[in-house]
């Protein structure tokens, strides 16, 4: 081994760092990247609907038309429209999404989506695309799908299931009734489900924005959900709550049949509306029994069926 | 390679001891200039978490202590640590009183959380997570406790919904040597072998400040963090 003289050695580290200090100046590190950029090519993403296959380069046209306009060309949820939208539109980057089948924390099936484009969102300016024929949604499916390395990286969640809605009466719309108060829903939907409820004033989505918790007595017969107007729906909404907003899951705190009296309770909120729950409440003159507390031996799985539990 | 080797097996009584305990890293982290006044948190809406508290509650942004000592500090290493595996035992974060305790809960990547509800009242735990997953999960009193783990370093916002004043931090570290700052401000990183290590100091207002410590052998060496107080 040569020994190598400090002199020389501090000599090459010298020349070098004027090399370095030259091919900056030189070169284009201080100037801004100035010019147009060409747009990014996204990944190509499918889509699975049943049968139908979606593709995502067969929906550019589509997006830049009907949804870049609140949706923005990145899908950031920054279209030109944003700043007079309340709620605002969703940002596909985050790839949180409000109506699923899926638990909280996952992402929704493909179906989910194709569900809300030709559903629209109520109290929202997310209109019902029922325009499109179904391949043109499941191609705008996989276009959303394009904005977030999430789609890559992990799966949708493994849907809930809802068993078989059982009979409405009035022991379901009085249990439903102990739970509505029990599980503190009128915290922010109201103790009349107007919500307007002790938290409702304060409440923000994930982004900070102020959102109203929906109101039920506002509802008619053609009012809708957020995520859909059957009563599998309203189930559907509790147990997966609404990502991005206030409103939690229940699935761990609330069993499969409880849940569906908490939906027969529910729908007697809807004043207005003519349904097989409101015929059961006025034949019994508006008025509901107080739920006497039965003493269970059995400790069935919450409408989650997590394995957790203990104490 | 073999005259290293040999060394080494040489070394080895003196150089395993200092494997074992290795060196510390400890300190204290203080702030310069006024904090923002803490604002008081009105809890009459609910009476269950208000008649806990027989002194005044404020929110928790800044919380100090005399001689300007900053608490809730998560002080970790940064750069230079293993990623260890995490630790078997889980964490656990409690809604008392309309609060968390503690206020920033600091946990390994892939460790067990459980969320506990020691209230009357429904709490709804809602981690604003973006590099992990948001979830949002309601926990009426006397529910089992909520387990989770995270899979991504980050550090995530927690909040209530129906208490908006609940606020909280997850600290998610990819390594076990942490340490986040109680009443005396002081830290603490033990069992660090020989090597250079970047040291970060988190403050949920203040950002963030780091160190370069470089632990030779098992000694202790004391580095002490000051961040800027901003009085708005």
């Amino acid at each position: 081994m040569t020994s190598l003289k400090p002199v020389h050695f501090l000599n090459g580290i010298l020349s070098l760092a004027l090399i370095a200090a030259f091919s900056s100046r030189a070169g284009a590190q201080d100037v801004p990247d100035v010019g147009p950029h060409p747009p990014q090519p996204l990944k190509a993403m499918e889509s699975h609907i049943g049968n139908l296959t979606g593709h995502s380069k067969d929906a550019a046209s589509d997006y830049r038309r009907y949804c870049a306009g609140c949706h923005g060309e990145l899908g950031d949820g920054q279209g030109e429209n944003t700043v007079w939208l309340d709620p605002k539109p969703r940002d596909f980057t985050m790839a949180t999404f409000k109506c699923r089948s899926t638990p909280t924390g996952t992402l929704p099936t493909d179906e989910d989506l194709f569900n809300t484009i030709g559903r629209g969102l109520t109290n929202s300016n997310m209109p019902i695309w029922n325009t499109f024929t179904r391949q043109q949604r499941a191609d705008l499916v996989a276009y959303i799908k394009t904005f977030s390395p999430r789609w890559e990286k992990e799966k949708p969640g493994d849907p809930i299931k809802i068993p078989a809605e059982p009979a409405v009466t009035m022991e379901s719309i009085s249990h439903g009734k102990y739970l509505f108060t029990k599980l503190e829903c009128w915290k922010c939907h109201g103790p009349q489900g107007k919500g307007d409820g002790p938290s409702a004033a304060t409440l923000t989505d994930s982004k900070d924005n102020p959102i109203r918790p929906y109101n039920f007595a506002a509802g008619k017969d053609d009012s809708r959900f957020k995520c859909g107007s059957t009563n599998e729906d309203i189930y559907k909404i509790f147990i997966t709550g609404v990502d991005g907003t206030p409103m939690p899951s229940f699935g761990d705190v609330i069993q499969p049949n409880d849940a569906w009296d908490l939906v027969h309770f529910l729908r007697t909120l809807q004043v207005n509306r003519h349904g097989k729950e409101n015929e059961i409440l006025k034949a019994a003159g508006w008025k509901i029994p107080t739920y006497v507390e039965k003493q269970s031996s059995t400790n069935p799985a919450p409408a989650n069926q997590t394995t957790g539990g203990g104490n | 390679m073999r005259a290293q080797r040999m060394w080494l097996a040489l070394l080895a009584p003196l150089v395993i001891p200092a494997l074992m305990f290795g060196g510390t890293i400890s300190g204290k982290v203080t702030y310069t200039g006024t904090p923002a006044k803490q604002k008081p948190i009105d809890m009459g809406k609910e009476p269950s978490c208000a008649k806990q508290h027989a002194t005044a509650v404020t929110t928790e942004t800044v919380v100090t202590g005399p001689n300007n000592i900053l608490e809730n500090v998560v002080v970790y290493v940064s750069a230079g640590a293993d990623d260890a595996n995490a630790p078997a035992q889980a964490v656990t974060f409690t809604q008392k009183g309309c609060q968390y305790l503690p206020h920033v809960l600091a946990m390994h990547t892939g460790q067990e959380l459980d969320v506990l509800n020691a209230d009357q009242t429904s709490h709804n735990i809602h981690p604003l997570a973006k590099v992990n997953r948001e979830w949002n999960k309601s926990q009426p009193p006397g529910s089992p406790p909520i387990k989770d783990k995270w899979d991504q370093p980050e550090f995530v916002e927690v909040k209530c919904n129906i208490h908006p004043w609940m606020h909280g931090w997850f600290a998610v570290m990819k390594t076990n040597h942490y340490s986040v700052t109680g009443d005396n401000g002081s830290f603490s990183l033990p069992n660090l072998p020989p090597g250079k290590y970047t040291i970060t100091a988190w403050h949920e207002s203040y950002g963030t400040k780091t160190a370069d410590v470089t632990i030779t052998g098992t000694e202790t060496k004391t580095i002490d963090f000051s961040f800027t107080a901003k009085p708005y």
